[in-house]
């Protein structure tokens, strides 16, 4: 039987391992290559590495970093961040990664998702999907640089347009609910999977193991992502790298 | 020694960090001498199957491969596109495989599956031994770590070591004499992963 998946999100940040919220406030959680290795211990189902300065900086990736984090990593990685061209992707692969996240890259030059599919195959391209609501409706659009830019498209089109580009999973990220632990935006997720057939990531909003039972409840098969709730614990936020057990996860799939 | 194909594809340090951590002797072979000093090989592979071959063309270690595994007859395990380059060929390409195992490698038929999610076949799914092979030593209700849309059909029954569901039950691990395969990560699959490459180590 194939398993949802429950994925901690790990954002870098001046080389730090940071937790935002709202994508703003980086929080200083610790050394990144610890944290991994914490979750190796916790076996961990898969684990998403975004570098949040690289965009914004219009800075290379980190290969020597991400090189250290792949030959870590005892399960599946897949690692995002500043990531324009096609080259990059290659070389991010061949160091060992499994998935290569695109985000700006995707919203600027939609080609680069089929010329990565073709060169390491869909399996291993994530276009990952900030969604924040705008305006005074308050529609979901897809923003990009940590979201300080707008793009006008609707993130469900915009999903479907990656999948047939040769997207092989997408990660839609609630900008309004990240670090607020208040539950996942069920909306956004009903629109983004009812337009696409691929593996779908949501991130963003999850406060509580019940979060993620209800958005596997709802989905059967999805990647549940979390920042928060995988490195705090208590209503104090106190930095604690945690992650359910084997009987924990079980209930928390055979709902 | 195991030797750790490095044609640029795979993760070669995942192996190599698991390999250190059971104390198993392991480098990552860059020439046909360090095949030829191996006594056992490791073939990872990630990506599109014309790329992951044409790649292992331009690495010149074809042919040293071909003669270590189908002359000298050390035992080999291919990952993933690893495992599908051992086939005859793919539908996902048009490059000739290795042609190492009489098989043939498809896409799923996504019209079997009922989730709304299709492919790739992404994430944690059993595989279950079809007979005690030492490859599966130990491992009770193994779990793996799954990516791929496509996966090999072997002409020969017997050549199935273990199979999963995604839809419908296809071969996740393959065995022909000295040569196996796993279309799942063992080297990203936690302690069912790293008890899989002990027990390749064990193989003689």
């Amino acid at each position: 039987m194939l398993r949802p998946r429950l994925i901690p999100c790990l954002l870098i940040h001046n080389g730090g391992l940071v937790k935002t919220v709202n994508f703003t406030n980086p929080k200083y959680l610790g050394d990144p290559i610890n944290a991994l290795r914490i979750f190796n211990e916790k076996e961990v189902d898969e684990l998403i590495v975004l570098d949040i300065d690289a965009t914004i900086k219009g800075a290379e990736p980190d290969y020597q970093l991400i090189s250290h984090l792949a030959s870590e990593c005892r399960m599946p990685l897949c690692y995002g961040g500043g990531i324009k061209t096609v080259e990059q992707i290659d070389k991010i692969i061949s160091l060992g990664v499994e998935k290569v996240a695109v985000s700006s890259a995707a919203i600027d030059n939609t080609t680069i998702i089929s010329d990565a599919a073709s060169r390491v195959g869909s399996q291993s391209v994530v276009v990952v999907i900030d969604v924040k609501k705008t305006g005074l409706l308050r529609r979901q659009e897809v923003v990009s640089h940590n979201a300080s830019r707008r793009t006008g498209l609707n993130p469900a089109t915009f999903a479907r347009q990656m999948e047939l580009l040769g997207a092989g999973e997408i990660l839609i990220n609630s900008v309004d609910r990240d670090g607020v632990m208040n539950g996942y935006d069920m909306d956004l997720i009903e629109q983004v999977r009812q337009s696409i057939n691929l593996p779908l990531t949501v991130l963003g909003g999850a406060g509580s193991l019940n979060d993620i039972k209800e958005l596997i409840r709802c989905y059967g098969i999805i990647g549940a992502g979390a920042g928060s709730i995988f490195v705090f614990k208590g209503k104090y936020r106190a930095v604690l790298i945690n992650y359910p057990n084997r009987l924990e996860k079980e209930d928390l799939i055979l709902t | 020694m195991i030797a750790l194909v490095d044609f640029g594809l795979g993760n070669i340090q995942a192996f190599a960090n698991i390999y250190r951590y059971l104390g198993i002797e392991a480098a990552p072979a860059r020439t046909a001498d360090d095949l030829r000093a191996a006594s056992r090989i490791i073939l990872p592979g990630v990506g599109a199957f014309d790329c992951a071959m044409t790649r292992l063309q331009e690495s010149g270690l074809r042919d040293a491969l071909d003669e270590e595994v189908l002359g000298t007859k050390k035992p080999v395990l291919g990952i993933c596109v690893g495992m599908q380059m051992m086939a005859h060929a793919s539908e996902e390409g048009k490059i000739p495989g290795l042609g190492w195992i009489n098989a043939m490698v498809e896409k799923f038929d996504t019209s079997l599956l009922e989730s709304k999610t299709y492919l790739p076949h992404m994430g944690w799914n059993d595989a279950n031994p079809l007979r005690t092979d030492t490859l599966f030593s130990g491992l009770d209700n193994p779990r793996y770590y799954f990516l791929h849309s496509y996966f090999m059909r072997a002409e020969r029954e017997e050549d199935v070591l273990a199979t999963s569901n995604y839809g419908e039950t296809f071969t996740s691990a393959v065995r022909f004499g000295n040569v196996y395969g796993t279309q799942f990560h063992p080297e990203k699959s936690h302690q069912w992963g790293v008890q899989l490459l002990k027990n390749f180590a064990k193989l003689t």
